[in-house]
């Protein structure tokens, strides 16, 4: 905060300063548009949901909608993307993690539209002769939505310290609230309060972290943490305690908002409890703005470490090693033997969270080669676009179906034999968990593509290894899940709720790993692109920015041509 | 692109393009005849389209003919890239032969479900063709894994008692086996990328040359993931487990196409990347490799002696026969008679296992049961169902003049004569395979076809029922069958011929690596020799000398 204050007061003293500073704030702002349409968005939402008229109240979930849309329109370069499969424009990464927030927040938005109107105190209160504005939740519901996801993508594109820490704070507080919305249900009151109070633990953990980055570099802008890195780093060929400590608590911290080892223990508790429209945004918004500032905050360190220069400090890499390996194996191991298939999904999310952290490990290599595999912060982020919307698929369909006692349907037996009366359905959920499995040609093989490929590119052989041999074991309860909803007794009772826009978001989530299995080679381009450059950047590094983004495209266009006229 | 290129897409993409019809709803596809005779003009199209390419296919080039590709993700360098030499195309025709009869076989065999069943059936065969006209290794892994998904849900959904077990097991024994293949394939990839300024391809021949060029023990690793997934597929002694559960349970049509086609893409595997990508680790490997296939043999024949059920008996022939087709590959004679061998075995153990199969799906479906002690003598009662049954077992124990004899005799010949990697020892237990085989088969004979007629009981007939002989459809659908195994028998030199060098050009890496070392042992023998009888000497003294000084 104090250097905020030293800037605000030199500010003060020169206009000239000043007039530049101006601009800094401009150029904020303008790259902060669709955080700003959302916010509006947000706050319009907690008007309308206490409309007095009814029609008022569920035009509620078509503003969040619409603001998402628009938002979309207003991500910065979006342009590039929409010219063509292979410009060579790009977005920067904090670009490419905002349209994944928006375009699969959308997909949640379908899924999770439904909310509020399913709640028993908000049927209670429709019903109500007078207007209880204490009992309809629809206004919160989409504001808390709406900033969350603003928290995301404020992550994403964090300068700062204190930005990241109150991003990250805007994205988790909002899902408490969501948790938790089903007031009547002990178990999601259970889920609410565990994620809550775990979620102060992992809070003040990477604060802590923070602080003693900021005591090792004596500076909250990241600009400015990295240059006094490379500087520290330069003078005594390593890092100070202090600064490893800082860094190592804030990694233990971020390891609850993705749900990896050692953090993950709520994560089975509050997938389970919470409705599972719920469940498929706290799968995909708090991991994927967990990894954002996990490679922000890595990317101060760089990956200029080690014999060949292109590792992380080795205790940093142990950690991670260690996070990675034991996310996947309990993840794996704990999914296989799970009764319920929310838990079994909830595991999956840490698994998946491991295979993530492979990519953390390589990071951006120093000289950006002609092809995509070899950069892990592009392969995490193109494999968060498919988690996110293999789980869109996943949950949203867990959302659709009712047990006889009208609950959302948790265990095997009650998903089993949902072919034979809800094929579409059944359909759905069947693409999405083999995407989750990483079965060719689906989405989510290109992402294991990219992250293994990576991995060999940077040597960790062994890694790769184990993470094959745990896809092997993931196959188990993915496969069972299938199994049950296609050759399993059908179980009594079982009906499909009346809420087309759960179903058609859990439709498109599905359909679109299979058609970006096939065409997904733009969104790759684009990923590859999107994390050319850290999103941190030393003094030195950003001024050849300008020249670092013209690399030559001309070898692997030739490459390409060459195959092609085979 | 010329009509030529597209011919091959055309071939991949028309039963799929019909699998996806048959899902628009309406009430054409509501009668099993519609449905049936959909399907089986989806696959005749794709097998015209498929003797159209061979007409077209210069058989005396071995290089790949009729290439095309799509690009896919250009930043990994994957492509949709296709092309055939004769061995795929071999294995393309044994796939589109098959899939119409396999069609027609199946219009009895179940009720309820049609549509599912001949879509997940159309799917199989696009992914089936797929695999072996890929030339870019993704695209052949995609095919590969992807043939799982359709059995996965014919087995699961049309299977026999146990066959939500069965399912899984075969779902997961083999993902797990080509989990490590996909990491073996990246790290050829990735070898490739090291020396090519980080450009990533998965074209089969670029990368042929970035493994060749490996050291030993990274060929090594290469090799043992390529193997996981394919040993698994093949299926080679130990990891055969899962075949005669998901042959058991699975519908007739299943295990045709398990048996015909799906077993090959293991050994295809083998022949098109193992043996050119490492070729230093499958010297090293073969004598491993060769003591488990013969193991696979002479085991799984045993087996099959104590089977009492039709079905599992023949399933476990699978496992035995299969194993000489490895063997065969693993030979590297001078000739490549093992390889040529292993490769016309394939096509012969399609076609006769197949035609097994299906003979052993006719008998289910009249009696519900295959239990061998519940029926004995169906020669008499069926008539012609004897004779397809006995002419196909001869087949399939390699009688001469029948079409098995030729490729089981080359794959023998080739593991006696091969010069480094097998030799005498492999080869000998393997023949005497060959007679458990005659002995296994016979006995099976002699208790279904042959003996006191015993019909099983049906429920809802009386004891004195007789079933009725194969109708007009049944026969149409073997007779076919038997006429191509009766022309591989008699005239294999066509195969044979085009077969040699596209396989001379695969083992080409591995026999100049054989040749190299011959001549090295040749040259070395003599002078070693005396080398090393004048180096002992020094140190005996030496040693002395030692012990003089302590004493």
């Amino acid at each position: 905060m104090i250097d905020i204050m030293t800037t605000l007061m030199t500010l003060a003293q020169a206009a000239p300063e000043a007039a530049k500073a101006t601009n800094v704030i401009t150029e904020h702002l303008g790259n902060l548009i669709p955080e700003l349409i959302l916010l509006t968005g947000g706050v319009l939402c907690l008007m309308t949901g206490l409309g007095r008229e009814e029609g008022t109240r569920k035009a509620t979930a078509w503003i969040a909608g619409a603001s998402l849309l628009l938002a979309i329109i207003f991500i910065p370069n979006i342009h590039t993307i929409t010219k063509g499969f292979y410009t060579k424009e790009i977005l920067d990464m904090s670009g490419f993690i905002k349209l994944a927030a928006c375009s699969i927040g959308f997909l949640l938005l379908l899924v999770s539209a439904a909310v509020p109107d399913l709640l028993p105190q908000t049927k209670e209160a429709e019903k109500a002769s007078k207007f209880d504005p204490g009992n309809i939740f629809r206004g919160e519901y989409f504001a808390f939505f709406l900033f969350s996801l603003v928290g995301l993508m404020l992550t994403a594109g964090a300068k700062d310290l204190i930005w990241l820490f109150l991003a990250l704070e805007l994205t988790s507080l909002p899902t408490y609230v969501m948790v938790a919305s089903a007031r009547k249900n002990i178990a999601a009151q259970e889920a609410g309060v565990k994620y809550f109070f775990l979620g102060a633990l992992s809070a003040a953990i990477f604060l802590y972290g923070f602080a003693l980055i900021y005591g090792a570099t004596g500076h909250t802008d990241l600009t400015e943490i990295k240059n006094v890195i490379a500087a520290q780093n330069l003078a005594n060929g390593e890092l100070s305690g202090m600064l490893i400590t800082g860094l190592v608590l804030t990694i233990l911290g971020f390891c609850f908002k993705i749900a990896a080892f050692p953090m993950h223990y709520y994560a089975a508790d509050v997938y389970q409890g919470a409705s599972s429209a719920v469940t498929a945004f706290l799968a995909f918004v708090p991991k994927a703005a967990g990894f954002a500032a996990l490679i922000i905050i890595l990317s101060t360190v760089g990956w200029i470490y080690g014999p060949e220069k292109n590792h992380l400090p080795e205790i940093l890499e142990i950690l991670l090693w260690v996070i990675a390996v034991a996310s996947m194996f309990l993840g794996n191991v704990l999914g296989m033997i799970q009764k319920s298939v929310k838990r079994a999904l909830a595991y999956s999310s840490v698994a998946h969270s491991g295979y993530m952290v492979i990519g953390l490990l390589v990071g951006i290599p120093a000289v950006a080669s002609d092809s995509a595999i070899g950069n892990g912060i592009a392969a995490i982020i193109f494999y968060l676009f498919a988690y996110g919307l293999a789980s869109v698929g996943s949950f949203g369909i867990l959302a659709c179906v009712r047990n006889e006692k009208g609950e959302e349907v948790d265990s095997y037996d009650e998903i089993a034999g949902l072919f034979k009366n809800h094929k579409v359905i059944a359909a759905i959920l069947a693409l999405s968990v083999f995407s989750l499995l990483g079965m060719p040609p689906l989405m989510g093989f290109l992402g294991k593509i990219y992250i293994f490929g990576s991995a060999f590119q940077a040597g960790f052989i062994w890694l790769v290894i184990i993470a094959v041999i745990n896809s092997a074991i993931s196959g188990a309860y993915y496969l069972r899940i299938a199994n049950a909803a296609f050759f399993g007794k059908p179980a009594e009772g079982i009906t499909a709720t009346n809420t087309p826009g759960r179903l058609t978001g859990a439709f498109i989530g599905a359909v679109a790993t299979l058609v970006l299995g096939f065409t997904g080679g733009f969104l790759v381009d684009t990923a590859s692109h999107a994390a050319e450059k850290p999103p941190v950047l030393r003094d030195d590094e950003s001024k050849d920015k300008a020249a670092a983004f013209d690399i030559n495209l001309e070898p692997q266009a030739a490459l390409n041509k060459d195959i092609y006229a085979q | 692109m010329t009509l030529e290129t597209l011919l091959i897409p055309a071939m991949v993409l028309v039963p799929a393009i019909f699998a996806f019809v048959l899902l628009i709803p309406g009430k054409v596809f509501d009668f099993k005849k519609n449905i049936v005779a959909f399907s089986f003009v989806g696959t005749l199209f794709s097998f015209i389209i498929s003797l159209f390419i061979a007409f077209n296919f210069n058989w005396g080039e071995p290089v790949m003919q009729m290439q095309g590709a799509i690009p896919w993700v250009p930043d990994f360098g994957l492509t949709f890239s296709w092309g055939i030499d004769s061995i795929s195309l071999w294995l393309i025709l044994l796939t589109t032969f098959l899939m119409p009869l396999i069609i027609i076989g199946s219009y009895s065999s179940f009720e309820g479900r049609e549509r599912e069943f001949f879509f997940w059936m159309l799917v199989l065969e696009t992914a089936m063709i797929g695999t072996f006209v890929a030339t870019d290794i993704i695209f052949f892994y995609i095919c590969f894994e992807f043939t799982l998904v359709p059995l996965f849900f014919l087995i699961g959904v049309f299977g026999g008692e146990n066959r939500l077990k069965a399912a899984r097991i075969f779902f997961l024994y083999t993902f797990t086996g080509s989990m490590l293949t996909f990491a073996a394939i990246l790290f050829v990839a990735w070898t490739y990328s090291t020396t090519h300024a980080g450009v990533w391809t998965f074209q089969i021949t670029e990368l042929y040359a970035a493994a060749q060029s490996m050291p030993l023990h990274h060929q090594g690793l290469v090799l043992a993931g390529l193997l996981a997934g394919f040993a698994v597929k093949v299926p080679l002694f130990p990891v055969h487990t899962w075949l005669p559960l998901a042959h058991t349970e699975a519908p007739t049509a299943g295990s045709v196409i398990l048996a015909g086609v799906l077993l090959k893409l293991g050994t295809y595997g083998i022949l098109r990347f193992a043996l050119p990508m490492t070729p230093e680790a499958i010297i090293a490997f073969a004598p491993y490799v060769g003591s488990l296939a013969v193991a696979g043999v002479l085991y799984a024949a045993l087996v099959c002696w104590v089977q009492t059920d039709v079905k599992k008996l023949i399933a476990y022939s699978s496992v035995s026969h299969l194993g000489f087709c490895v063997l065969g590959l693993f030979s590297f004679d001078s000739n490549n008679m093992g390889s040529i061998g292993a490769v016309m075995y394939m096509v012969n153990h399609g076609l006769s296992t197949g035609a097994l199969f299906l003979c052993i799906g006719m008998i289910y479906e009249r009696f519900h049961t295959r239990e061998m002690a519940k029926m004995s003598g169906l020669g008499r009662a069926m008539p012609i169902w004897g004779f397809f049954m006995v002419f196909f077992t001869a087949s399939s124990v390699g009688l001469p003049g029948l079409n098995g004899f030729v490729g089981e005799f080359l794959t023998l010949i080739g593991s006696f004569v091969s010069p480094y990697t097998l030799g005498w020892q492999f080869a000998a237990p393997a023949a005497a395979g060959m007679i458990f085989a005659a002995i296994y088969l016979f006995y099976m004979l002699g208790k279904v076809v042959w003996g006191p007629l015993k019909i099983p009981h049906v429920h809802g007939h009386t004891a004195d029922w007789k079933p009725s002989d194969l109708n007009a459809r049944e026969i149409s659908i073997l007779v076919p069958i038997a006429i191509v195994c009766v022309w591989l028998g008699f005239n294999p030199n066509p195969l044979l011929n085009s077969l040699e060098k596209p396989i001379a050009q695969l083992s080409a890496p591995t026999n100049s690596i054989i040749d190299a070392q011959k001549e090295a042992t040749l040259k070395a023998t003599t002078p070693a020799h005396v080398e090393a009888d004048i180096s002992l000497e020094p140190q005996a003294k030496a040693w002395e000398s030692k012990v003089l000084i302590a004493n």
